[in-house]
């Protein structure tokens, strides 16, 4: 059989052009086989697709830990021992035993780590342990107040599981996952066409795309319009433009990420702004943005005098949350382990 | 030996004098003399390169074309700070945006969507003159135009894309942006902000002719090289005086399906096809937002959109509509 060396020749280059285009596509993909999990009507394409090794890796990083032991109370109240507890102004109504069960707790959540400005001294004055002149201490109170407000009054969305400092902190100062106003990297000015916050790669939002890098800042703001779908068949004026539909496209992709889960774990697969055929889940995300636009503006901007500059964003603007701060990548934080319930001063109202 | 003749590369290239083609009519340019031959070219076809024939139109639409690039191209190395290697790096997910809704359909500040109506003109004109300039080429070859005219109907659905339905819709921010995943972007978006163009009639039948198109150029192309062992591919000759390789073509298809194309008609069904394709998904495009706002819904009312059964134990409300808790 006789090949002649064009045909041999031509063959290898396609090969050789072939190779080259495939590699760095490979690079961004995960290998088959993922497990797929039917969510709906069959046929519709209504599944959740999960990658079994990514959701190993992720199942190690998000183990809960072991809840302090219960304590017996001293009988005492904190405010009522004002000799020993000064300043105490949101746990006033703990018993003295449970406050400083709590106080442990918080600092292996927050600031375990050893060192001179860690474990107690992370937010107090080892000296002092009432003065506030450590800024953490003042933010710590805040985010105790902030906790007892997303336990009572967003079960709708953290259900009966609710959460603790440990949920978004994970032994960590700073939660891994924040967020803060992105300006992006710097473009050049004058006259040069302006990117309308989108069309960069390597964004941490949106995943892969193009899509707008900061779709938080417009999005989670007080009755921001997320909606941008159309709700009637003839044109009526109900739709938005569509900048606002990529950028809610990219809030979405944030929470399908923050999430690890596909569009259809919410929405029906043929139009995403239909309530009767979306998924239950969908009411529980929406009541998650409302939550998230809550905690920024009540509890995470008003803070803004008290951090440092190197506790802010580029525009100096202080770190919010979003979907991932709690989630960390998985549907139910802590894969719905309820440590709130091993605290429950921390799911009652504030005084 | 049959393995000779699963000829999917060019297996023999033909070199002979320089082809200079037909007399030109007075008042045209001089053809360009000179032509050579390349092997790697004729690998995939001929092997002969040259004339070209320039013109007027193609330098004005080589010209507009460069303009429209490099306006792209410079506004995407101003988006990462004329840093080169940053705009290698992210070159896929640069773009160059329209201009706002607020402008409408007046001219917007460079900064803020003017460079891209620039460079929209300029790529308008560009194609636009090199549209004339394949019909002006093909009457000069004695040809019929219908290359031109295959073209006109790409052109169509980029015109009713970048420029009909923004004029009909009084908005220049409805237009697709300039690049790769930009682009791509908008097109989700698109999609998802119009109640899903799947339920658009003329996005479904542009669909049909997308993939009649590949179908056919599949079983054309198939056909041809499977008979060109018996001297199939020369065409001309086989509608002249059709010979076996035409005979058994022919049979072929009478045999599988039935009835078979001729050797002229398969050409104008690939032809309709192909031009069908973006005609129909330009109107689909077109109706989208000027006189249908959510297709989806559209097809609900009329019965396009089937119900399926769905989980009804804990009926899903929209939460927004409910009373405050």
């Amino acid at each position: 059989m006789k090949i002649s060396a064009t045909a041999l020749t031509a063959a290898l280059l396609g090969t050789v052009v072939t190779v080259l285009l495939v590699i760095p596509m490979m690079l961004q993909w995960e290998r088959p086989p993922m497990v797929s999990e039917q969510l709906g009507y069959r046929g519709l394409g209504m599944e959740q697709v999960t990658n079994p090794r990514i959701a190993k890796t992720l199942e190690a990083l998000n183990q809960a830990p072991v809840p302090d032991d219960p304590v017996d109370n001293d009988g005492v109240l904190v405010k009522n021992d004002p000799e020993n507890y000064k300043n105490v102004q949101v746990l006033g109504d703990l018993d003295t035993a449970q406050f400083n069960r709590l106080m442990n707790s918080i600092t292996t959540w927050v600031a375990p780590q050893e060192g001179d400005n860690a474990g107690c001294a992370y937010c107090h004055n080892v000296e002092n342990m009432a003065s506030d002149e450590v800024y953490t201490k003042v933010v710590a109170r805040r985010m105790i107040q902030m906790t007892r407000t997303i336990n009572t009054k967003y079960a709708s969305h953290v259900q009966q599981t609710g959460v603790t400092c440990y949920t978004c902190h994970r032994g960590q100062p700073v939660p891994a996952n924040v967020w803060s106003i992105n300006p992006g990297p710097k473009q050049a000015g004058g006259m040069a066409a302006s990117r309308n916050g989108q069309n960069l790669g390597g964004q941490s939002v949106p995943a892969y795309s193009s899509l707008p890098y900061d779709p938080f800042t417009t999005l989670f703001a007080p009755d921001a319009k997320i909606r941008v779908i159309a709700s009637t068949a003839l044109p009526g004026g109900t739709g938005g433009t569509i900048q606002a539909t990529e950028k809610t496209y990219a809030l979405m992709m944030h929470m399908s990420d923050g999430l690890g889960v596909n569009c259809t774990f919410c929405h029906n697969s043929r139009i995403f702004s239909n309530w009767e055929e979306s998924r239950p889940q969908r009411v529980t995300a929406w009541h998650g943005i409302k939550m998230v636009s809550d905690v920024n503006t009540t509890y995470m901007d008003p803070l803004a005098p008290v951090f440092p500059a190197n506790r802010k964003g580029p525009m100096g603007d202080v770190l919010k949350t979003n979907c991932a701060t709690c989630h960390n990548g998985i549907n139910k934080p802590l894969y719905g382990f309820s440590m709130a319930k091993e605290y429950p001063e921390l799911s009652v109202p504030n005084p | 030996m049959m393995y000779e003749y699963q000829n999917i590369f060019t297996r023999v290239q033909v070199h002979g004098p320089a082809d200079l083609g037909v007399p030109m009519k007075p008042g045209s340019w001089p053809r360009e003399k000179g032509t050579t031959t390349n092997w790697l070219f004729g690998i995939l076809g001929d092997a002969q390169i040259g004339p070209i024939y320039l013109g007027t139109l193609g330098i004005a639409s080589l010209l507009c074309g460069f303009i429209a690039i490099e306006i792209i191209g410079l506004n995407m190395l101003a988006s990462v700070n004329w840093n080169p290697i940053e705009f290698v790096r992210q070159l896929f997910w640069l773009g160059l945006e329209p201009p706002p809704a607020k402008y409408g359909l007046a001219l917007a500040p460079l900064n803020d969507g003017g460079w891209w109506q620039m460079a929209g003109f300029f790529l308008t004109a560009s194609i636009l003159l090199w549209w004339l300039r394949t019909y002006r080429r093909a009457r000069a070859l004695g040809m019929g135009t219908h290359i031109a005219w295959a073209f006109a109907a790409a052109i169509w659905l980029y015109l009713v894309l970048g420029f009909i339905r923004p004029l009909l819709l009084g908005n220049f921010s409805e237009a697709v942006p300039f690049g790769i995943f930009p682009h791509l972007d908008w097109t989700a978006a698109f999609s998802i902000r119009y109640g899903n163009l799947f339920y658009n009639p003329f996005h479904m039948l542009s669909i049909a002719f997308l993939y009649g198109s590949a179908l056919l150029f599949a079983m054309h192309g198939a056909t041809i090289l499977s008979v060109s062992r018996l001297g199939g591919e020369r065409e001309i000759e086989q509608i002249i005086d059709r010979g076996t390789a035409s005979e058994r073509a022919a049979l072929f298809w009478r045999w599988t399906m039935g009835f078979n194309a001729t050797m002229e008609s398969i050409h104008r069904w690939a032809w309709w096809f192909a031009v069908l394709c973006p005609l129909v998904g330009g109107i689909g495009i077109l109706l989208t937002g000027t006189v249908v706002d959510n297709w989806y819904l559209w097809g609900v009312k009329h019965g396009v959109a089937p119900m399926y059964p769905f989980d009804m134990t804990a009926p899903v409300l929209d939460p927004a509509a409910a009373p405050a808790q």
